[in-house]
């Protein structure tokens, strides 16, 4: 039971940055980032490269996690999602434009990273015993640093200029034009910001369940279920999300086999969608 | 109006390339029949998702239904020897009894929530026949299909395929331009306004959704009975993003667009073989480019090419 508790802490809080992520691009630039599975993919692969094969201090690694994921972000913003949004006659052509870049990074990082599955070595050894639970201290770690990620976030987002740019860009985008918002630079960071919250999360994580190519796909899916448990482009939500799909995967890797768990959860969201399509936090329709 | 006497034209000349020359030119090229009949289910199932982007969404599930209707053959015609003629309307039908029973709630959904729903239910699809047990065989598959009675050369199954596939524009074309593919339209622009007029919106979205993954079932069905043998990753999530990139890559305007989309990528890179390597990373490049360059897809061309004469015509006035 306790060692239900501390897993789902463990996924709760990296997922959170994962979701933190995908709803601030949401929510700037009303966009579904498809690709946000292979920006965490890609970040974890930096970690894998510059900790665990060229042995640099993993402070280095995750610094290289954020920057590489939010450097492409913010080229897919400034090259293509910019222009696209800009002639779009439909509002599918920005979503089937993001879901173009994810097969775009999906089979770049096959072709650099190969198939296999990568590793790395636990950056602090040693478990701490809680309650009959085990908690090994590289996974408070990953903990620690998420929570202290969520909070720098969120108090950017509250207090700094570009973060009260970004949301009043959230709100209403012609009146934060009108207000002198330099939106053009504002959606870029944002889109960087969310990129380099994914490329952390895998960043974090890799120390725990390592990384191939092909995990991007699984990471955008998880992504959604979150998005749609809390409501989509809602901090709140956000963070709500993860913590159910936290525990209902610790919960459910704990008594069942394998792949069932997933099959469950989506029984419960279709289910759970079914009262409200919104999501828990979510505006009725936004 | 004007525009259904060159697509008339346009439809009878490709039934007659399908339907006369390729069994002509193409009867002992076992290869090139295999290709063509790829490209046909896969236009196929496309024109399903084309139905469900006419109302609107955005539907990423069609692989869960190709999967679906692909296990149904492949369990009744190798574990109760059923006939596959039988087997594959019992396919459609099942794969429509699904779209029925997860359609109604998720309907209820719109653009990325329905995307992101449909996308998740492609791998829970997936993993559904992978836990499946004894019954789907899990991660082995079902091999060694037997091959349909009557359908047992190439050249037999490139003509069921391609017949499917003409029946298929027919009915699809058919629908687009009755009152009830007008109704359909009306609901892409503004479900509230249908709504208003008196339009029972949910049956109708939940009807072209059926319809839809009827479609993909259908398709996944012969599939299954072509290549004899069916995995749980036959159909992943990039199956079911493929079916959409040829909806958009022929054009959404008419039934025409996923067929040439899918045609067009399917033959290309059989011809291509050398990039065949780079087939998936490829598609993502035609997918971003086709969005930078022709949101509207390749159906477009010819109005787009019209149009910048005109433009230029007009710039330097003929003295």
């Amino acid at each position: 039971m306790a060692q239900i508790l501390i897993d789902g802490c463990v996924l709760a809080a990296s997922y959170a940055l994962i979701a933190l992520g995908i709803t601030l691009i949401f929510s700037i630039m009303r966009l579904l980032n498809f690709a946000h599975g292979e920006l965490f993919m890609i970040g974890a692969f930096m970690v894998y490269y510059v900790y665990g094969a060229w042995h640099l201090p993993f402070a280095v690694g995750l610094l290289v996690a954020a920057l590489v994921p939010a450097l492409i972000g913010a080229g897919f913003e400034k090259f293509l999602f910019r222009r696209v949004m800009r002639i779009a006659t439909r509002e599918e052509n920005t979503m089937l434009l993001a879901v173009g870049t994810a097969i775009l990074l999906d089979n770049v990082a096959l072709f650099l990273f190969g198939e296999e599955q990568h590793g790395v070595p636990e950056t602090i050894s040693g478990v701490l015993q809680i309650e009959g639970g085990f908690l090994p201290y590289q996974r408070l770690l990953v903990v620690v640093m998420s929570l202290v990620l969520i909070a720098l976030l969120l108090l950017f987002v509250q207090y700094s200029r570009p973060g009260r740019a970004m949301r009043a860009l959230a709100q209403d985008r012609d009146a934060a034009l009108l207000m002198g918002v330099d939106v053009d630079r504002t959606s870029m960071l944002g889109f960087a910001i969310g990129a380099g919250l994914a490329g952390l999360a895998g960043g974090l994580l890799v120390t725990i369940q390592g990384v191939n190519a092909g995990i991007g796909v699984d990471i955008s899916i998880k992504a959604f279920i979150m998005i749609m448990i809390g409501g989509a482009g809602v901090v709140s939500g956000a963070l709500l999300g993860a913590l159910v799909l936290g525990f209902a995967e610790s919960v459910g890797y704990a008594l069942l086999p394998g792949s069932e768990t997933y099959l469950l959860i989506f029984v419960a969201l279709v289910l759970f969608l079914i009262v409200r399509p919104q999501g828990i936090m979510g505006h009725p329709w936004g | 109006m004007m525009q259904r006497f060159p697509a008339l034209a346009g439809f009878i000349l490709f039934a007659a390339v399908m339907l006369i020359a390729i069994p002509l030119l193409l009867a002992g090229q076992g290869y090139w029949l295999t290709v063509l009949t790829t490209a046909a289910l896969l236009a196929f199932g496309s024109i399903g998702v084309w139905l469900t982007f006419a109302i609107g969404r955005i539907n990423i599930a069609q692989g869960a239904f190709a999967l679906i209707g692909g296990y149904v053959v492949a369990i009744l015609c190798t574990r109760y020897h059923t006939s596959f003629w039988i087997a594959l309307p019992l396919s459609v039908l099942a794969a429509m009894l699904v779209a029925t029973l997860v359609g109604w709630p998720i309907l209820r959904l719109r653009g990325v929530y329905f995307a992101m729903i449909t996308l998740s239910l492609t791998e829970v699809a997936s993993l559904a026949f992978l836990n499946g047990g004894s019954f789907t065989e899990g991660a082995s598959g079902i091999t060694s299909i037997p091959r349909p009675a009557l359908l047992s050369s190439s050249l037999a199954i490139y003509i069921a395929s391609a017949l499917l596939l003409l029946i298929g524009i027919v009915v699809a074309w058919r629908f687009a331009v009755s009152p009830a593919g007008a109704v359909f339209r009306s609901l892409r622009q503004g479900e509230e306004l249908a709504a208003s007029l008196g339009i029972n919106i949910a049956r109708y979205r939940l009807l072209a959704f059926i319809a839809s993954s009827g479609m993909g079932g259908a398709a996944g069905a012969m599939f299954a009975a072509f290549q004899q043998n069916i995995f749980p990753t036959s159909y992943t999530v990039n199956d079911s993003v493929n079916f959409m990139l040829y909806c958009f890559l022929g054009g959404l305007q008419s039934v025409a667009g996923p067929v040439v989309g899918a045609f067009l990528l399917v033959i290309a890179f059989q011809l291509l073989s050398a990039i065949q390597r780079f087939q998936a990373l490829l598609y993502g490049i035609f997918m971003i480019a086709a969005m930078l360059f022709l949101p509207n897809g390749l159906m477009s061309l010819p109005q787009l090419l019209l149009a910048r004469r005109d433009r230029r015509a007009d710039a330097v006035p003929p003295r």
